[in-house]
C-alpha cells in the first residue's frame, strides 16, 4: 500500500514572484531605438537601410541588457529571441508587401473596362486591352487542370491504395519528385517537339501550352493528393470492409469524399503555381494580339507572355505598353489570390464535418 | 439467422511469422462468446479471421478451417466481401464515417453497396437499427447532424447500429469498450444482451469482469514465451472459467497471478 503520511517538511520556500518588465517594455524599447537610431543616422547622414539596421541592433541590444539587469538570464534569452523572430518575420515580409504594392501602385491606372474587354488587334499608339491574354490564360491553364487532375489523382490513388512500398510505386514516387524539378521551359520544348512530330513542325497551339503546363502540375496534384489520402485513418477503410464494401467502392465513397478538400486545395495551388509560367508558353502558345477561343488551333496569348513581349517588345509607345503589362500582373495576381480564396471554401465546404 | 463457427486447427501468420497456432473450438450460436488473454497474445488476430480482416495487413494468411453455417471461408471461392457482409465487426475505437450524418453512417452499409432502398424503406431500416443499438431515444431529433459530434459512447452504439443494419449473421468485437467511460460500457454491455437473441457475438476484452459479465463462453490465449506464437489455453463455460478453471495458467491469469 501507499504510504499517504505526509513527508517532513524539508524544503526552503521557493518564490515565485520575480521581478518582470512592464507589457510595454518591447515597445518602449523599439521606440527608443528608432529614436536613438535616426539621431546618430541623420547626424552621421546614413540612409534609411543604414538607420533602420542600426535601430535593430540598438533595440535587440538594449532590451535584451534592460532584462538581464531587471529580471533574470533566461527571461533576457527569451526577449532576445523573440525579438530576433519579429525581426526575421518583418524582413520576410518586405519583399511580399513592397511586391503588392509596387504591382497595384503601377498597374491600377490601367484598370477599366475597356482594358478588360478589348484585344490588342489593330491598336497601334493608344492603350488597347489584356482579353484576349485573359481569354488565353484560362483556357491554356483549364486545359492543363483538365489533363493533370485525372492522371494525378489516379496515380496517387494507386500510390496510397495499391502500391503502398512495392517497387513499381517507389520508382513513381521517385520519377514524380524528378518531374518536380524539371524547368518549365524544358517542359515548353518538350510540348513543342511532342506537337512538331505529331501536327507538323513549328505547329503552335493553346492545347500545347495546356500539355506543357500538366507536366508541371502532375507532379505537385500527385504529391498533395498522396498526402491527403495518407491522412485518411485506416480505421475508416477498415470499417467500411467490414460492412462489406469492396475496396474500390471503398476508395470512391469513403477515403476520396473524406480527403476532398485537401485534394481540392492542392488542386488549386498547383494551378497557381503554373498560371504564372512564362517561359514553356512563349514556346509552345506564341503570341497573337487577337482573341483566340480555339486552343486547338493558332496562337494563343497568355498574360505573362503579354506581359513579357509588352516589356521586351513595347513598339513604338513603350509608356502605354510598360503600363498594360503592369495592369496585366495585376490582374494575374488578382487571379491566383481569386482562386486560393475559391480553394479555401471548398477546402472548408468540403471538409468532414464536426461538431453538432 | 444466427450461426456457429467451427474452426478447426487455424495458424494464422504475418509472413513467415507464426503469430497463433492451432486453435480449435466451435463458438455457439445466439450466444456471447469472450475471449481474453494477455496484450500481444494473438486475440484480436484471431477474431480479424473469423471475417478475413486480417487480410487487410499485407503478408497475413492463414492456415486451417473456418467454418460458418457449413460453408469455409477460406475456400478459393469465397469471396472475402461475401464473408464480409455476413460476418460484422465492431472495432476498438469508434470509426463513424466523417463526411456522413447519422442516417447515412447507419444506412452506409447499404448504400456503399449501392443498394436501392425507398425513402420508407430506409427510414424503417435506421429507426430498426437505431433502436437495436440503444441509440434511438437518444439520436432521433438530429439524424441530420454529422456522427462525429456524437458522444464517444454514443458514437460506438452508432458503429454497432451501422453493424447491424447489413444484418449480419455474426457479430465481432474487437475490445468495444476500451475507449469508453463505465457508464457508456454498461450500455453496450446491455446491449450485448439484448443483440445475443438474434446474433452470435464473439468479443474481445481485457475486462475480465466484463468478460464474467456478458459472456456464456470464454476463451483464454496466451503466449507460450517470448518469441512464441499464441496459442488457445483453455475454452469452456464462463462460468466454469471463473470458478475453476482445467488449466493452471487460466486461474493465474484470473486470479492476476500472471506467469
Amino acid at each position: 500500500m501507499t504510504d499517504l503520511a505526509t513527508a517532513p517538511e524539508t524544503h526552503q520556500h521557493v518564490p515565485l514572484r520575480h521581478p518582470r518588465l512592464p507589457a510595454f517594455a518591447p515597445l518602449l524599447a523599439a521606440g527608443i531605438a528608432a529614436a536613438a537610431a535616426a539621431l546618430i543616422g541623420m547626424t552621421l547622414s546614413w540612409n534609411l537601410t543604414g538607420i533602420v539596421a542600426l535601430a535593430i541592433v540598438i533595440h535587440l541590444v538594449g532590451l535584451t541588457l534592460w532584462s538581464r539587469t531587471v529580471e533574470n538570464a533566461r527571461a533576457a534569452t527569451d526577449r532576445l529571441v523573440t525579438s530576433l523572430v519579429w525581426v526575421a518575420l518583418l524582413i520576410a515580409m518586405i519583399p511580399l508587401v513592397s511586391l503588392i504594392w509596387k504591382v497595384v501602385q503601377e498597374g491600377s491606372p490601367a484598370l477599366n473596362a475597356k482594358f478588360l474587354t478589348w484585344s490588342m488587334r489593330n491598336v497601334i499608339g493608344e492603350p488597347g486591352g489584356i482579353y484576349h491574354a485573359i481569354v488565353g490564360t484560362l483556357i491554356i491553364t483549364l486545359a492543363a487542370t483538365v489533363i493533370s487532375v485525372p492522371i494525378g489523382l489516379l496515380s496517387a490513388i494507386y500510390l496510397v491504395e495499391y502500391g503502398d512500398q512495392s517497387k513499381l510505386a517507389r520508382w513513381i514516387r521517385f520519377l514524380v519528385d524528378v518531374m518536380t524539378g524539371i524547368p518549365s521551359i524544358v517542359a515548353g520544348l518538350f510540348a513543342y517537339a511532342l506537337f512538331s512530330i505529331l501536327f507538323g513542325p513549328g505547329t503552335q497551339m493553346g492545347f500545347g501550352g495546356g500539355v506543357a503546363l500538366s507536366l508541371l502540375m502532375i507532379p505537385i496534384v500527385v504529391r498533395s493528393a498522396e498526402e491527403m489520402l495518407k491522412l485518411v485513418p485506416a480505421d475508416l477503410r477498415e470499417a467500411s470492409y467490414a460492412l462489406g464494401v469492396p475496396k474500390w467502392r471503398t476508395i470512391i465513397k469513403v477515403v476520396l469524399p473524406t480527403a476532398m478538400g485537401g485534394i481540392i486545395t492542392g488542386v488549386t495551388l498547383a494551378v497557381a503555381r503554373v498560371i504564372g509560367e512564362t517561359a514553356p508558353l512563349l514556346i509552345i502558345c506564341g503570341g497573337t494580339d487577337s482573341v483566340n477561343f480555339n486552343p486547338f488551333h493558332g496562337q494563343m496569348a497568355s498574360l505573362p507572355v503579354f506581359i513579357y513581349s509588352s516589356y521586351t517588345q513595347p513598339g513604338s509607345n513603350p509608356e502605354i505598353l510598360k503600363t498594360m503589362a503592369w495592369g496585366a500582373a495585376l490582374v494575374l495576381i488578382i487571379i491566383v489570390m481569386a482562386l486560393n480564396l475559391v480553394a479555401r471554401l471548398a477546402g472548408k465546404f468540403f471538409a468532414p464535418k464536426r461538431g453538432r | 439467422m444466427a450461426k456457429s463457427i467451427d474452426i478447426s486447427d487455424l495458424s494464422i501468420y504475418y509472413g513467415d511469422f507464426l503469430a497463433v497456432e492451432g486453435v480449435t473450438l466451435t463458438i455457439p450460436a445466439r450466444s456471447v462468446t469472450a475471449l481474453i488473454g494477455p496484450s500481444g497474445c494473438g486475440k484480436s488476430t484471431f477474431l480479424r479471421t473469423l471475417n478475413r480482416m486480417h487480410e487487410v495487413i499485407p503478408g497475413a494468411r492463414v492456415e486451417g478451417k473456418v467454418i460458418i453455417d457449413g460453408q469455409s471461408l477460406y475456400d478459393d471461392a469465397v469471396d472475402p466481401v461475401e464473408v464480409r457482409r455476413m460476418v460484422g465487426m465492431v472495432f476498438q475505437r469508434p470509426n463513424p464515417f466523417p463526411t456522413m450524418s447519422i442516417y447515412e453512417n447507419v444506412l452506409a452499409g447499404l448504400r456503399l453497396n449501392n443498394k436501392k432502398l425507398s425513402k420508407s424503406d430506409a427510414d424503417s431500416v435506421v429507426e430498426k437499427a437505431l433502436r437495436g443499438a440503444n441509440l434511438w431515444n437518444e439520436v432521433k431529433d438530429r439524424l441530420g447532424k454529422p456522427g462525429m459530434g456524437l458522444s464517444g459512447g454514443q458514437q460506438q452504439r452508432l458503429c454497432i447500429a451501422r453493424a447491424i443494419a447489413v444484418e449480419p449473421q455474426v457479430l465481432l468485437m474487437d475490445e468495444p469498450c476500451s475507449a469508453l467511460d463505465p457508464i457508456s460500457t454498461s450500455a453496450i454491455e446491455d446491449l450485448i444482451h439484448e443483440l445475443k437473441a438474434e446474433y452470435t457475438i464473439v468479443i474481445v476484452t481485457h475486462n475480465m469482469q466484463q468478460a464474467a459479465r456478458v459472456s456464456e463462453d470464454t476463451g483464454f490465449f496466451n503466449l507460450a514465451g517470448a518469441g512464441k506464437p499464441g496459442r488457445l489455453i483453455e475454452f469452456n463455460p464462463t462460468k466454469k472459467i471463473f470458478s475453476v478453471p482445467d488449466q493452471e495458467a487460466t486461474e493465474a491469469y484470473i486470479s492476476g497471478r500472471f506467469g
